[in-house]
């Protein structure tokens, strides 16, 4: 089973989700240039976080127009598994592959913290090992992460089970004082109509072994795993 | 010609960074500040010396890029 990284400039969260698909899970892992065209018949598609061309503009505008993001569309609209973490997620919503936006963090500051989320879904391939309920901490690292969508979008996201996780305190309530941005509904993560892509702030990546403080974060990629030997999921890049 | 592109966060989206603008403004004594919001500013350079071409050239950049219609709108000025 073969993870695809895709590096853009500016990425910093390449390394640790090829360390974690290559080292933690002993699967195939491969970086992919974002200006190379096809995903090099990757399985799993993960768009890593970072700062992706300084954040100039928008977080994840200049990235969404790369080159390598055509074929990671393509690769979606099959039904391809694709991940996006923090910067990845930014991308794929400004990509409008999920709907929304993320405004500044209210506290106006760089959240850097643990947090801990709820997951609220797991019939997506990156959740499909998980207890629906289940609480996962992993870390957050993001100025924007305040997601905003109009209510009418946020009903749809409601209605269509696309909301994966939300913001928690430990016990697994939703407060908002367990919200560490202000993101509407406490939406930590989200998924698209179709389930296969799936974008969320917090690092599963840097949370896939204990040393690190916390391993919640591997079942995102054991979920995938799972997902596609058992056939759930069969595009290819 | 050129076109000036402002882009700023439609009035439902709450502007954390004007708020604490205003924040700013209002220890500083300027109580009679009520809100702000900020927004971006673009000039673009255009080859072009028909208005409204360079207006309908402005208005494409910035559905495709320089505004997201999620959050955003814009306001075009040629000159």
């Amino acid at each position: 089973m073969k993870f695809a990284v895709v590096v853009f400039p500016g990425s910093n969260c390449d390394h640790d989700a090829y360390h974690a698909a290559k080292h933690v899970l002993g699967q195939d892992a491969e970086f992919v240039w974002h200006k190379d065209a096809d995903l090099k018949g990757a399985d799993v598609v993960i768009l890593p976080g970072g700062f992706s061309y300084g954040d100039y503009l928008r977080t994840g505008a200049i990235a969404r127009f790369s080159p390598i993001m055509r074929a990671v569309r393509g690769f979606a609209d099959r039904g391809g598994p694709v991940l996006g973490v923090c910067n990845g997620f930014q991308i794929l919503l400004e990509a409008g592959l999920i709907p929304g936006a993320m405004l500044r963090n209210r506290s106006v500051k760089f959240q850097c913290q643990q947090v801990h989320v709820r997951v609220e879904q797991i019939d997506t391939p990156f959740t499909s090992a998980c207890r629906k309920g289940q609480v996962l901490q992993m870390p957050i690292a993001h100025g924007e992460g305040n997601y905003f969508a109009e209510p009418d979008v946020i009903a749809r996201l409601e209605a269509n089970r696309q909301i994966v996780f939300r913001y928690s305190n430990a016990a697994g309530e939703v407060t908002d004082e367990a919200n560490p941005n202000g993101s509407a509904a406490a939406i930590a993560g989200l998924c698209n109509e179709s389930r296969n892509v799936v974008g969320l702030m917090p690092h599963p990546e840097r949370a896939c072994e204990s040393v690190l403080g916390t391993a919640d974060g591997l079942v995102v990629f054991e979920s995938v795993v799972e997902s596609l030997k058992s056939g759930a999921l069969v595009a290819r890049a | 010609m050129r076109a000036r592109v402002f882009v700023t966060l439609k009035p439902s989206v709450f502007d954390p960074q004007g708020k604490t603008i205003a924040d700013a403004l209002h220890s500083l004594g300027y109580g009679s500040v009520e809100d702000v919001r900020q927004g971006k500013y673009f000039e673009l350079d255009l080859a072009t010396s028909e208005a409204a071409q360079a207006r309908a050239l402005a208005a494409e950049v910035a559905d495709k890029l320089l505004a997201n219609p999620v959050i955003e709108s814009y306001r075009i000025e040629i000159d």
